[in-house]
Formats: C-alpha cells, structure tokens, sequence
C-alpha cells in the first residue's frame, strides 16, 4: 500500500499548482475587467 | 443681444454626397455610414448618429471635427466596427466643462504623472479601441488603458501635471465626457473584500474537493464486505492527509465569517455568521481530538465543504452588491465645477465652486454650467434647468432672471452675481435632502438577517439540548455526547440557508441587466417585492424626453419655412420641428436670439413675445410662432407624449394590485392631461421637490410601500425617500445615483418587469428558506438519535444545497406574463 504515499502527494502537488496558478491570475489583475478582455480580441492591432 | 449662427462646417449639399466640404478627403473604405443607394436617406450624422440637418454629414462642428480627427489618425475603423446603442449617450462632442484636473493628478518622484478618470459615453468594445489608440499616437503617454467593466480611463504620461489637460481635450472632442475620478480610495477597498473572498473560495474549493477525495476513500474502506476493508494505519493516514490539507484551509477560508462573527458578537448581537463559526470551529477541533485519538471518524470534509458553499454564497451576495457603484461618485465631481469669478480689474479667475462669495460676479460661457444660486446682471440667453427642475424645455434668461446652481447655459455669454454659494444652493440643497432621505432608508432589515435572528439561537440551543440529553439523560460518555451534538451543528449549519437568498439574487439580477434593468442597490429586489404604490414623475419618466409637433392646423408652405429656420437652432422645440418636416434646406444667414428665437430677414420664429403676435388666448403649453411679411402669424404647438406603452404599462401595474399615482413639478394643466390620457385618477401639479418628499413620507406614513419612478434632480430627494426607486436611464445623473432600479430604452415596461421579477424572486427566496429549514428539520432527529455518520452529514449538506440552487434558477422566468 505504499503506492498511496505518492499518489496522495502527487495529488496534492497538482492540485497545489492549480490554487497557486489560480491565485497568480487573480493578483496580476486578469479578472479585473472581464468585459474589456472579451471586447479587446476583436482588435487585435494594438500597434498604436 | 444676438449671436451670429455660423453652421460653416459643412457646405450644405442637397443629397448628402459632398463629401469634400470642410470635412476630410478620405471615407471608410465601405463608406458604410452612407450608403451610396440611398444618397438622400434621412441623414444621421456621420460621428454620433444623431439626426442631422437634412443634406448634412454632421449634426454639429464638434462631430466633424471629431470625424476628421479620426480619419486624419487613419483609425477610420472605428466607424465600421462600433454598435451604438440607441439608449446610451452618443458619442456628441459638446462644450467641455472645465475641471480642476491638478487636484486628481498624482505626480510620481520618477519625473511620470498618473490620472483617473471616469468616462461617460463608452459604448461598445470600439470606444475602447479607439481612445487607446488616439493615446497611444501621443508620444507623452506611457499609458492610457480603459478598463471597460468600471468605465475607468487610466493615463500616465511623462511630462508636466498641466499637459494633462490637452491629453483630455483629445478624448473629449471625440465625443466622450471625462471626469476626474477622486474617490479611488473607496473603490479599491471595495474591490480588495471582493478579491480576498474570491481567494478564501479558490482555496476552500482546492482543500474541500481533496479532502472530499479522501473522504471517499476512507467511506468506501468502511464499507467492508463490499470492498477490502481498511486497515486501522492506512484509515489513521488518510485522516492526517485530510488534516493537512483541511486545518490551514479552514483557518484562511474561514477569516471572513470569523471576524464578522466576532464583530457581531462585540456589538452584543447575532448575525448569520455566529452559528456557522462556532459550527466549523467546534467541529474541525473536535475532528482533531477523534483524529489524535485514532478513531473512526473525523468530520474535516464537512468542515471545509461547509465553508465552500458558503464562500459561493459570499461571492455572489458581494457581486450583487458590488454593481455599478461608480455613479455614486459622479454625484461628487458635480458639485466641483470651478467657476469663472470676475475681478475688480475686469480680468477673471477659475475659483473651486466653495470659494466663490456671495456677491461675487461671475461668467458663465455658453455651454458651461452655473456654479451658483444668483441674478443675471448681463447678457441673455436660455439656460437648461432640466437638471434642477426637471423641466424639459430651456428657460429664457436675461438681466434680472434668477438662475440656480446646476442648469446650463446653452446661449450667450452670462454675467450672475452670486446670491448662495457652496452648500446654500439649491443643487447642494437637493444633496443634502438625499442624503437625509437615504440614511433613513439604509435601516432596511433584508430577508436572510431576520431568518438568521430566530435560526441561529434555535440551532444551538437543540445541540446543547442534545448534548445534555446525551451526557446526563443517557449517561453516555463525554466524547460521544460531544461528538453527537456536533453532528447536529453539521447538520444544521446553515449552508443552504447562506445560499438561498443571494443565488436568487444574482439570478434575478443578471436577467433584469439582460433586459435593460439596472439593480443597484442589494436589497433593491426584496424591497421592490413590498410595493403596493407607484408614483411616477411626469415629464420625461411617463412622457418621451423629447417633445413632440402638432400637425394640425398648420399649411407646408409656413412649416417648410419654419423648419428651414428651426434646423439652425438646437433648441429642443427647432429641433423637434425640423425632425417632423423631414428633409429642408436650412435658411442661410440667421441670427439666433438666445431665450427667444430665430430671424432671417423679416422672417421670425419664436416666442409669441419675439414674434410680437398675440394668438388665443385660450392656447396653452409649449409653443412657436412663425411670423413672415405679408402672412398671418402661424402657431406651432408642441405636445409631451406619453411614452409608447406608457397606459399598457400602467393598466399591467393596476393588474398586479397597484395604486398608481402621478406626482409632477409642472402645471397642473400639463399635469392633468397626461393623468387624463393615461387613466391615472390620482394626480397633483405644481409640486416643489420638498411637496414631493412630504407626498411621498405621508404615503409611506400612512403605511404604504411606494415605488418612485422619477428623473429630474429635483426627483432625487423624493427618490431617496421612497421605499424603493426607480430611474430612466436619460435622467440627470443624480437621479441615476439614487435609485435602486435604473432602466434602459424609451419603453416604460420595464418598471412592470422588474416588479414582476421582484415578486417572483420573493417568492423562490421564501421558497429556498424553507426547503433548507424544512431539510435540516427532517435531519434533526437523526443527528439527535446520533445516526448521522461523517458521509450522511456530507450528503444532507450538498444535498440541500444544490436543490437550493436549482430551485434559484427559477427566478429566470420573471419575463412571462
């Protein structure tokens, strides 16, 4: 049974990541301005 | 005094096609704003869409010069991918106020300054394009990003605090009004509850769905004879995993019911988040102590999976709340237009409003905002009081005239000599009446807290009754007595009950906000669901904001002529009378009379007193005159329609059990013809706002729940008075910041839906409540007998939460009638 071992750290490892990854998202201010976001691919040519 | 009209920007042409004229050479490659099979289609103009004098690209000298702007930077494109909305305001350069912009500026050490502004008439996604764009052809500009869902414009540039206002010159003359935004402080804090709830829910998702994982397969080795049992080692293991995973969990998810908890507690009452901390609390320590002892059962996943739903529930309540809170700030920047005061000397100086002094004289440029109560000493002109007053049509104003703080002045230059400054005036005055009205409606009590006052004592005085039941009625030892009235606290914790109230909400509310209806204010839906009155304002609420021409009685040729003066002016009335006499050229060479009228030669339109005609004495309401050498002087009547389904809307509120009424500050003949013509028995003219508010209290006094539909500033105190309002989304701004209910379009029907809406969503909230109540009802007595084992407690808690939720969904269906 010691394959339980690593199967619940992996699992925590992954899940892990997906939180840290979620809360990176959410710092750097994706959410901000979802309606924006949704907008700004129809123009893509943001050379200025 | 005259003011010379010199419509120069564009060369009239009969068909449309000059496309040379003052404007630019190059047009959006599929010319799609004028199509070539319709050269002489009613023009709307090429920039902001408005109606146009016929034979014209462009409604006003601003718009063509914004389209040349545009064109010249070769961001044409804008005009092929942008959706103007009809309802919103279009994108019409007009005289810019003047704003102390140095105020909001932030200058950083690094030689950079940064400014927040507040953008209004942001339209679809290619406003947003192309203020970027134009900011970023401009070499100062580091950067200049617009944040679409807030409506926020953020500009650093390097360089001096004063470039600042060139940089807002550029957008503003494409037609959009920015605002120095002060209140940035409030925002951010509003927005960093909302992102640390956000955070305690994505790490109480992560820990419960693990936990939930293990859970399962600590379950499932219970189950022995199914499947291999579980060895006592392995069970111990997966208990500590969860432990791992669940104690720091808990501990940062749980903070916001903790210290409300807390808070409540400190202020010797109780609120919903009393019973759910001593819940989760009692329940992960005693988790814990079975866990150190090695025992069967640990309750980690209920804990956590507890806080989850919760958190959802949190989430959504502040997201209901959090809704367009903006335009309370633009009532702020209001009052902080800077006002030109003359000195001694003649020469003037830009004073804050605060500053100026009674006596003081000040100048008031065409198209600029009056900063204070006063007289006219000079000049002459129509000022726009529809802010104040809320009456439609522009006032004349000449020497002696009395003008208030907030109106426009539309014509000639003025000079006022100040009589109430700052807080005396009557604008301040309306504020402060708002203010007063809206603290005491804030004592609101919503659904979910008054459940929460009887719930909570009654929850935990069935655990400690259990508890001692167990302990001294049964003689059983302390742990399982413990253990018992804990698993009532699971049970019972009122998860579906956090729930109840604000899925429906959130429901409710983004189906008003797919038709238009704007909720502002959280407990808006339930309030809106008490109301037995509707009082509705007149003018430009149960009417159309535009006035419309009566045809009767006049011959083409007079109104042909007529229009041909009218489509000079932008008095509300020409304009009105060009729009009904479809395509006419406009007469050359007019002067325009501010407050009175056009004239061409010997050829006058306007007030019965600048046509110097005296017509029938009986004729009332809003009028023209057209007076030419050689013919009889010719009345223009103007009436205030009913909005199109203004009667349908009012039969359907009568059908729902309504008293309606109609409160105006018009005359009482204008008052009483729309009352007449929409059926309303119960009426009054003449009202002031203060009559309004004392209308209003002494409804709400005699014990009636009233909604207020209103959209004049001088509404906004009787708004904020009522038990819930209402606002057309045309209405001054102030109006707009107090009502709970802002709705889109020119229908009225929308005040209907959202008390349908309301209702229903009442009733699927009571319906929640009780399916979460009646649940943990049902339940009781098993955890009581202490039946309940770790995965019946999880089952009965998502259990009852997810009918919950999807009975919530059921709020969608408030459209049918």
């Amino acid at each position: 049974m010691n394959v339980i071992l690593y199967l619940l750290a992996a699992s925590l490892v992954l899940g892990g990541g997906g939180l840290v990854f979620f809360l990176w998202s959410l710092r750097s201010g994706q959410y901000e301005d979802l309606e924006g976001s949704a907008n700004r691919i129809l123009f893509d040519d943001q050379d200025g | 005094m005259s003011v010379k009209v010199a419509f120069d920007h564009d060369s009239p042409s009969p068909c449309g096609r000059g496309l040379g004229g003052g404007g630019p050479a190059r047009v959006g490659s599929d010319g799609s704003w004028l199509p070539p099979t319709q050269p002489c289609a009613p023009t709307a103009c090429a920039h902001c869409g408005l109606p146009a004098p016929s034979g014209r690209r462009f409604c006003c000298p601003g718009c063509a010069a914004a389209f040349e702007t545009i064109q010249g930077l070769g961001l044409g494109r804008y005009y092929q991918q942008r959706l103007l909305d009809p309802v919103l305001r279009p994108p019409r350069p007009e005289s810019a106020e003047r704003w102390d912009l140095s105020r909001s500026i932030d200058t950083k050490p690094d030689g950079t300054c940064e400014l927040s502004l507040a953008i209004d008439g942001l339209q679809c996604g290619a406003c947003v394009w192309l203020i970027e764009s134009v900011l970023a052809r401009e070499p100062a500009v580091l950067t200049g990003r617009v944040n679409m869902t807030s409506r926020r414009l953020k500009l650093i540039w390097r360089g001096k605090a004063e470039d600042a206002g060139g940089l807002v010159g550029r957008i503003e003359a494409l037609g959009y009004r920015l605002v120095p935004f002060d209140a940035s402080a409030l925002a951010a804090a509003q927005d960093s509850t909302g992102r640390a709830l956000v955070r305690a829910l994505a790490v109480a998702g992560f820990a419960a769905g693990n936990v939930m994982l293990i859970s399962i397969g600590i379950w499932a080795g219970e189950a022995a004879g199914w499947l291999d049992s579980m060895g006592p080692a392995t069970r111990d293991l997966l208990h500590w995993f969860s432990a791992l995973i669940a104690l720091p969990a808990i501990a940062y998810a749980g903070m916001p019911f903790f210290r409300s908890a807390v808070a409540a507690l400190r202020h010797a009452h109780t609120n919903m988040d009393v019973p759910i901390s001593v819940g989760v609390i009692l329940v992960t320590s005693l988790s814990l102590v079975e866990n150190i002892a090695g025992a069967r059962h640990t309750y980690y996943d209920s804990a956590i999976t507890l806080l989850f739903f919760l958190l959802i529930g949190r989430v959504l309540d502040h997201r209901a709340r959090g809704q367009s809170r903006a335009t309370a700030e633009q009532l702020l920047t209001l009052r902080g237009t800077d006002v030109a005061v003359l000195r001694a000397d003649g020469s003037t100086e830009r004073r804050a409003q605060q500053a100026v002094q009674p006596g003081d004289w000040i100048l008031v440029a065409p198209g600029e905002r009056v900063g204070a109560d006063g007289v006219v000493e000079r000049g002459a002109s129509s000022l726009d009081a529809s802010l104040v007053t809320g009456e439609s049509l522009p006032v004349a104003a000449g020497p002696g005239t009395a003008v208030f703080a907030g109106t426009i002045n539309q014509g000639g230059p003025l000079t006022v000599r100040a009589t109430a400054t700052g807080g005396a005036t009557l604008l301040a005055e309306c504020v402060r009446l708002i203010e007063a009205a809206e603290a005491r409606r804030s004592r609101f009590v919503v659904l979910a807290d008054r459940v929460a006052r009887r719930y909570a004592p009654a929850v935990h005085l069935t655990a400690l009754l259990t508890f001692l039941g167990w302990y001294f009625g049964l003689l059983a030892p302390l742990e399982q007595s413990l253990l018992t009235a804990c698993a009532v606290l699971i049970i019972t914790c009122p998860c579906a009950l956090a729930l109840a109230v604000p899925a429906v909400q959130v429901i409710a509310t983004s189906r008003l906000f797919r038709s238009g209806v704007l909720l502002k204010s959280a407990t808006a839906l339930e309030r809106l669901a008490e109301v037995d009155t509707v009082v509705f304002d007149k003018t430009g609420t149960l009417t159309e904001p535009v006035l419309t021409f009566r045809r009767d009685g006049v011959d083409a040729e007079s109104l042909r002529i007529a229009a041909s003066l009218a489509a000079n002016s932008r008095h509300p009335l020409a304009r009105s009378l060009a729009a009904a006499a479809g395509r006419v050229a406009p007469a050359g060479s007019v002067t325009e009379h501010p407050g009175q009228g056009i004239s061409a030669g010997a050829t006058r339109l306007g007030s019965r007193s600048f046509c110097d005609c005296a017509g029938p004495a009986d004729a009332t309401g809003p009028e023209l005159w057209l007076v030419r050498p050689g013919h009889d002087p010719v009345r223009f009547a103007f009436d205030e329609t009913p909005r199109q389904d203004a009667a349908h809307t009012i039969a359907a509120l009568r059908a729902m059990g309504l008293s309606v009424r109609l409160l105006s500050g018009d005359h009482a003949a204008a008052v009483s013809r729309i009352a007449a013509a929409l059926g309303i028995q119960d009426w009054r003219g003449g009202a002031s706002p203060m009559d309004k508010v004392a209308a209003v209290e002494a409804l709400a006094a005699a014990g009636h729940r009233v909604l207020m539909v209103g959209d004049g500033l001088n509404d906004g105190p009787c708004l904020a008075a009522a038990h819930v309002s209402a606002s057309p989304a045309t209405a001054a701004d102030v109006s707009q910041t107090v009502a709970d209910v802002v709705f889109q379009g020119a229908l009225l029907a929308p005040v209907a839906d959202v008390l349908r809406t309301a209702r229903l969503a009442r009733r699927v909230m009571r319906q929640n409540l009780t399916l979460s109540i009646g649940y943990n009802v049902l339940a009781v007595p098993f955890a009581v007998a202490g039946y309940v084992t770790p995965w019946l407690a999880a089952a009965a808690m998502s259990g009852s939460s997810l009918l919950v939720i999807s009975n919530s969904f059921r709020a969608r269906g408030g459209g049918q009638r």
